[in-house]
């Protein structure tokens, strides 16, 4: 799992790579707050069109956020999810808190945009 | 009865690097079988769950315990055990319930992930003893279905 940061627009987009599991959870989780006290951003876009694999410990590092942000009168997104991430964001009901979107729906927009 | 037509075990730390390991052998053991890629998926993220569990809560976190891993491919199902020797768990009906209340950044969706993406999840604990997972994806039927819930 790779990661990094972008920030535009008064967004903190996290841009991550690979397997999201309890291995690199802690980790991501503190880069994302010290870039989030750094910034003084209060949205984050989970951008994770590249992620193949996630589990309830990256579910949890994106929920503790959300509820963190939203505290602060931020909010969260998720975009790009594949097929395996996009069903497991739904299952977990973190799709009814927060924007989520898969990645076919994120292409369709962006052709959609270019026509 | 059906035939057991291979079985792979593993012990491993209980650390969480092995979290993928798990999912690894277990996707190895059943990518010859006739299984959709989305049914891989959600077998790996069951296997996720409890290897994680088993660590987190079984082991309460420390790394030098050992979690077995047993992947049994049988005729009409695939069946992976997972076991810690932890703490073990008081009330596992109540443990097997969604918690999206928990504290921090747990979800607390562990089991609901296992139970969703199985046909079959059975829980064996005992205090101080230790927990066993087993988790059952039947083969012919489910290929059938193009996806599941």
């Amino acid at each position: 799992m790779q990661y990094r940061f972008k920030k535009e627009g008064g967004i903190l987009y996290v841009q991550t790579e690979g397997e999201i599991d309890m291995s690199m959870c802690d980790e991501w989780r503190d880069a994302i707050d010290n870039e989030l006290g750094r910034s003084g951003l209060r949205n984050i876009v989970f951008d994770v069109t590249s992620v193949s694999f996630i589990d309830s410990s990256g579910l949890g590092v994106i929920l503790g956020r959300y509820r963190k942000l939203l505290a602060r009168g931020g909010k969260v997104a998720v975009k790009g999810a594949n097929e395996q991430v996009y069903k497991i964001l739904l299952l977990s009901g973190l799709a009814k808190i927060m924007e989520v979107s898969p990645a076919c729906k994120q292409a369709v927009n962006r052709v959609g945009g270019i026509l | 009865m059906a035939k057991l037509i291979n079985r792979v075990e593993s012990r491993f730390f209980s650390i969480a690097e092995n979290v993928a390991l798990s999912r690894v052998m277990v996707a190895a053991v059943a990518a010859p079988l006739d299984l959709l890629l989305s049914q891989l998926d959600e077998i790996k993220v069951a296997v996720s769950e409890a290897v994680s569990n088993a660590i987190i809560h079984g082991y309460e976190g420390r790394a030098d315990e050992l979690v077995g891993l047993a992947i049994e491919h049988w005729e009409d199902r695939l069946t992976i055990r997972i076991k810690d020797n932890g703490v073990g768990i008081q009330n596992i009906a109540e443990a097997m319930e969604p918690n999206f209340s928990s504290c921090g950044d747990r979800m607390g969706l562990g089991f609901a992930f296992m139970n969703s993406f199985m046909d079959k999840l059975e829980v064996f604990s005992e205090i101080g003893k230790g927990t066993e997972v087993i988790l059952t994806k039947m083969l012919q039927e489910e290929t059938t279905e193009s996806n599941k819930g």
